[in-house]
């Protein structure tokens, strides 16, 4: 299913506004969706199923969301991501805007990563292909 | 007796879909502060009675080895409050089961009349990304519970 951009923003919007009981006016490419839009770690899987039912795509576990990063130690030391670690992360999220991460990758700051464009970058990519 | 709020399986579809009916009746204490003078069953209880449909039907679907915990409700949209004497039916289906999770989709009726929808996710806590651990035992589904759902006729033989 061929989409642009506008559409699978729309249609991620939807999701978004069903899984996480918002608002749509609070959908903004930049909302962050811990943050912002307060998901908890249960709307994620939620937010997963819904895209691959609206999308009629295949979301493999760790795909959209890379869950299993942080819990090689090769990979953070001192609650910052290392440079290894950081790359890594990278090459699993090309979707993923990494320019205010790169500067403090402190873990914590990590859920900042998955925002709203975040997904729609994913979309877009994974119905075009 | 634990916490049980359906009577019995009416249909069992082994992961695709159950069918639970629930008697309301005046002898539930809870009823009688709820409120008082007129009863009415707790929307929260139905939801539960929803829970557990669809919960022994996502356990079963994976013999049982699962820790299945209700995650989130997803949708819970009620119609009209329920009274003593009448009867819920609560039909569940699956719509999808992963490793890690599980989401499926339900309709209530009360005395034949359409009367919620009521959408969750479960977690296999198991596998729950947040990599914490839990007892070995399977305490969702122990074998005293295994034990009552064979008098529904819901087959546990392979748990």
């Amino acid at each position: 299913m061929m989409m642009n951009r506008d559409e699978c923003f729309d249609k991620v919007k939807e999701v978004l506004v069903d899984a996480l009981g918002v608002d749509d006016d609070e959908i903004k490419e930049e909302a962050t969706l811990t943050g912002d839009l307060g998901a908890e770690s249960i709307d994620f899987l939620d937010i997963v199923f819904r895209l691959e039912k609206t999308f009629g795509i295949k979301i493999p576990r760790g795909e959209l969301f890379p869950d299993d990063i942080l819990n090689n130690p090769e990979y953070v030391d001192g609650g910052k991501m290392t440079p290894k670690g950081l790359e890594t992360l990278k090459g699993a999220m090309p979707h993923a805007d990494f320019s205010d991460f790169e500067a403090d990758p402190d873990v914590s700051k990590m859920p900042n990563l998955f925002t709203v464009k975040t997904i729609v970058n994913y979309v877009t990519t994974k119905t075009a292909a | 007796m634990r916490w049980i709020w359906i009577d019995k399986f009416t249909d069992f579809q082994s992961g695709v879909r159950a069918t639970a009916i629930k008697n309301i009746s005046l002898a539930e204490e809870h009823l009688h502060d709820h409120f008082p003078a007129y009863p009415v069953m707790p929307a929260s209880l139905i939801i539960e009675g929803m829970a557990q449909t669809a919960g022994i039907l996502v356990g079963e679907a994976r013999d049982f080895a699962e820790k299945v915990i209700l995650a989130k409700v997803k949708k819970a949209r009620f119609e009209r409050e329920v009274r003593p004497g009448e009867q819920l039916k609560y039909d569940a289906a699956i719509e999808q089961v992963t490793e890690e999770a599980a989401m499926t989709t339900g309709k209530v009726s009360a005395d034949g009349e359409p009367l919620a929808e009521i959408d969750i996710v479960f977690s296999h806590i198991d596998n729950n990304l947040s990599g914490l651990t839990f007892p070995k035992e399977n305490f969702v589904f122990t074998e005293d519970f295994k034990s009552l759902l064979r008098t529904y006729n819901v087959s546990t033989a392979k748990a």
